[in-house]
């Protein structure tokens, strides 16, 4: 063997750096949402299955109404603009500044997360439960499940702004901060499938 | 304030049952008793519980896989023994409702809780080694992962004494498994123990695929990987890709029995078939799930005990891929009397006829790799040709029942039940066994006992034998599979010798009892002291055994596949580096046992429905994870002065077995960071 092959018997340097613990958690947030994508894609495939099933009950025509769910939607999208506004405060190290457009995001979301709990709440009080039939139980756990991702989002936005305001822009911070980001443009865009397929679809029948 | 349960879920009356629950509590009590007894709760703690070593927690999910097959062959037991004699007029000694938990238990415990835990436990154990890593990405997740697993399995034990089990078998088809038809608690405990250790197997998944294609030692490229970490990446993309199925069918599955949804049910607008697709979208990947790091094994232990490199590493690496992708495309074969049209039919028929050729390619290349080798018959590599042999003729069988015209014939008969053992006892626990023979030196720093291995290997073999192939003849007989009564006496006699059969299996599990105990007592006489017992080809076998926590004092480059044969075959395998540095190790933690503590009062008080636990466990198990995520000092320092006096101590053990050790003898020490 040639020395300068014997002197790459052992890695020069083993130390893992901060970067690179960054990268693997992004990686396997990455890999997280990536499932999480499987997960919403057997419901779509469920609320496919069963849209149409009203058992003679009402459908989508009856139930949904575009201008409130319109609304909804640019809740939810601005909120993903404003959290691409926190981030690149957070890039450039301006705590307050983040801290701001973190709480804004925030009560985008709780206005998207507030105006489908009344929209439930009105579906149910007038008899349109999941229980009323295949399409509203495949509506509801569809929707809901969306909901209830937005909703976990917010309580780790809330965690993430008590961290940033204790521990300030750190490194395991930003890190964190990164990826509850790529959750919460992911569930954009869910959102927009929803939106499409349960909405914009449902009218039209 | 106890929701549903109330004393008389314990089902005092029934002899069987509180036998069974006598013996497993008279075992837990020993087991504590003995704990207290030697003082080593503390040890047990702070040693293991709390331990986020990749290679404890491997040890533990294997445990967990043993106590676990155990419990699932005394359901196999009972089964055939009732079998083999309820026919006319005798109705055998299990009522019907005991025996259909007994199968559905059965299947569930040795898919999820044996099956499941001794392949991630393999994973755990040998990939960061083989990579050159010394850790998994995310040790913490590990530990969470494994703890949820071992809660599942707790509650289907706990379902044994408080309650029933799901007696919908172990796929839990509505509309039997809905509320309906099953008021009781049994499916709820299916449900939550499945979907509890489904979300550990999901971050598994996430955990080693990050793992693989991140960490993996300088130099060494995806095709120079061993061939077991392939079969571990593709097994954790399909438990990525599969795994969420499951969570969703099992979560509408909960929704129709919780809050009267209309997802599997007959009327309503529900669609019962809609569970079956789903539950086999996930369940045909889950059959290539379990066999492929079986197949990983197989790979090291031919290629180790033939002397050889592995014929065809690329041709097994691709065909490992083709095998991961194509367990998508095939899921409707386990239904085919769905009543799809010809042509939905033909196309699954073809997939799956497909599917058997990479399988093809493999077995090849094993028979290949032992051509002109010089084989060494060790127990791990007598699994491996048993495992050949009889896997081959299950394949022909699966071959056979993925033609449609012959599956409506033989669609839920005792045929299937054959076939699919056929499969997954050679397949998938044949190669269990094999990891566990040719990595326990790694793991405990001496070898397994080869007398008592090699007739637990006879007894399982010939076993296996007596106890499927009457099932076969069963089957083309006409005899449906789960039945607890019979009225054809010509059944009978196939039956007896199925029963025969599994009481050598039982003879194969006490040799392996005994030879774990063998193995223990003279651990003297077979002890590792080069970390290379059977002479390997791979990274793992570089290091001490057991290794140190740190596993790696400085990553090593590669240059080939095989990478230690390589340097073995340079006379260079042994070299000391010229220094250390500080290393960097993840902090133990009990976080992850608190989270599965949690989750299982979560479960068992959602099968009970006893609200108010249930959401102040979900609450404190966000708290935890809250709590956890809000530290940042999740690592120390290992200083490099440490490191070079473990390392020295494995130089001066090496020199002592006349080990040729390179490099220099002192170190410059450089401090690191």
């Amino acid at each position: 063997m040639s020395t300068d092959v014997m002197s790459l018997r052992y890695a020069p340097s083993q130390r893992h750096t901060q970067a690179e613990t960054v990268d693997n958690a992004a990686f396997g947030f990455w890999i997280y949402i990536m499932s999480d994508c499987v997960l919403f894609a057997a419901l779509f495939a469920t609320f496919a299955v069963l849209g149409r099933n009203y058992a003679g009950g009402p459908g989508g025509k009856a139930l949904f109404d575009l201008h409130y769910t319109l609304g909804e939607t640019l809740f939810l999208l601005a909120s993903s603009v404003t959290y691409g506004f926190a981030m690149l405060s957070a890039t450039a190290e301006q705590r307050r500044r983040t801290l701001g457009w973190l709480a804004l995001t925030f009560l985008l979301g709780l206005c998207f997360i507030g105006m489908e709990l009344h929209e439930f709440y009105g579906m149910i009080a007038a008899g349109h439960g999941p229980q009323r039939s295949g399409f509203l139980s495949a509506f509801f756990t569809l929707v809901g499940t969306h909901g209830a991702h937005v909703t976990f989002g917010l309580i780790w936005m809330a965690v993430m702004m008590a961290q940033v305001s204790v521990k300030g822009l750190s490194t395991p911070v930003r890190s964190r901060l990164l990826r509850l980001s790529m959750f919460w443009h992911f569930l954009d865009i869910v959102w927009i499938g929803v939106f499409t397929v349960v909405y914009l679809m449902g009218v039209m029948t | 304030m106890l929701g549903k349960l109330t004393l008389s879920a314990i089902p005092y009356h029934n002899a069987i049952i509180m036998s069974g629950v006598g013996f497993m509590v008279l075992v837990a009590l020993a087991v504590l008793g003995s704990i207290t007894y030697y003082g080593k709760w503390g040890y047990l703690w702070h040693e293991w519980v709390r331990s986020v070593d990749h290679k404890k927690i491997g040890v533990m999910y294997i445990m967990l896989a043993l106590v676990m097959l155990l419990r699932g062959f005394i359901d196999a037991m009972m089964m055939r023994s009732q079998q083999a004699m309820a026919v006319g007029s005798s109705h055998g000694y299990l009522p019907p409702e005991h025996f259909d938990q007994i199968f559905s238990a059965h299947g569930t415990i040795m898919i999820f809780f044996m099956a499941m835990p001794f392949l991630v436990g393999l994973m755990n154990i040998a990939i960061p080694l083989q990579i050159g890593a010394r850790d998994v990405a995310f040790p913490f997740m590990n530990s969470v992962s494994l703890w949820l697993t071992v809660v599942s399995a707790m509650l289907v034990m706990v379902s044994l004494a408080v309650g029933e089990f799901s007696q919908a078998g172990w796929t839990g088809y509505p509309p039997l498994s809905e509320l309906a038809h099953s008021p009781g608690t049994g499916v709820d405990y299916w449900i939550w123990a499945i979907q509890i250790s489904g979300i550990g197997s999901l971050l598994t998944g996430i955990n080693f695929m990050v793992t693989i294609l991140r960490m993996r030692a300088p130099g060494m490229s995806l095709m120079k990987m061993p061939v077991f970490a392939w079969t571990a990446l593709c097994t954790s993309v399909l438990i990525v890709l599969a795994f969420p199925v499951l969570t969703v069918t099992l979560a509408l599955l909960t929704l129709d029995r919780y809050l009267g949804m209309h997802f599997f049910t007959n009327a309503m607008g529900g669609n019962l078939m809609m569970y079956t697709n789903l539950f086999w979208v996930w369940g045909h990947p889950e059959v290539y799930i379990l066999i492929l790091p079986a197949f990983g094994v197989f790979s090291e232990v031919v290629a180790t005990f033939s002397g050889k490199r592995l014929f065809g590493y690329a041709s097994m690496v691709w065909a490992t891929i083709a095998i991961a992708l194509l367990s998508f495309t095939v899921w409707l074969h386990h239904f085919f009397t769905m009543g799809a049209s010809a042509n939905v039919n033909a196309f699954f028929g073809i997939t799956t006829m497909i599917i058997a050729v990479p399988t093809g390619v493999k077995i090849f290349n094993w028979l290949f790799t032992m051509f002109r080798g010089r084989v060494r018959f060790t127990t791990p590599m007598l699994w491996t040709l048993g495992f050949i042999v009889t896997f081959v003729i299950g394949g022909m069988t699966g071959v056979l029942l993925s033609l449609p015209p012959a599956d409506f014939e033989l669609h839920n008969s005792e045929l299937l039940v054959a076939h699919f053992h056929n499969m997954l006892i050679p397949g998938a626990l044949f190669g269990y066994f094999a990891g566990m023979t040719y990595w326990f030196p790694k793991a405990f720093g001496f070898r397994l006992d080869e007398r008592w291995g090699r007739r637990a290997f006879w007894g399982w073999l010939i076993g296996f034998y007596l106890a499927f192939m009457p099932l076969y003849v069963l089957g083309l007989m006409g005899m449906p599979r789960r039945l607890d009564h019979y009225a054809n006496p010509a059944f009978q006699p196939y039956l007896e010798v199925a029963l025969v059969g599994a009481l050598f299996i039982l003879g194969g599990i006490i040799s392996q009892i005994v030879q774990l105990i063998v193995s223990i007592r003279r651990r003297g006489e077979t002890r590792d002291l080069t970390g290379d017992p059977w002479d390997g080809r791979t990274l793992e076998w570089s290091l001490a055994s057991p290794p140190p926590f740190y596993n790696f004092a400085r990553v090593p480059v590669v240059h080939t596949r095989d990478a230690f044969a390589q340097m073995k075959e340079e006379g260079d395998a042994y070299q000391r580096p010229d220094h250390y540095e500080d290393i960097h190790m993840p902090r133990d933690t009990g976080a992850g046992f608190a989270i599965g503590v949690l989750a299982f009062v979560f479960g068992f008080s959602m099968v009970w429905h006893i609200w108010w636990l249930a959401g102040l466990s979900a609450l404190s198990i966000l708290a935890v994870v809250v709590g956890r995520t809000s530290r940042d000092d999740h690592e120390y320092v290992v200083s490099a002065d440490r490191v070079a006096k473990i390392q020295k101590q494995r130089y001066r053990q090496l020199a002592s077995v006349s080990v040729v050790v390179t490099g220099e003898d002192d170190h410059r020490i450089a401090a690191g960071a």
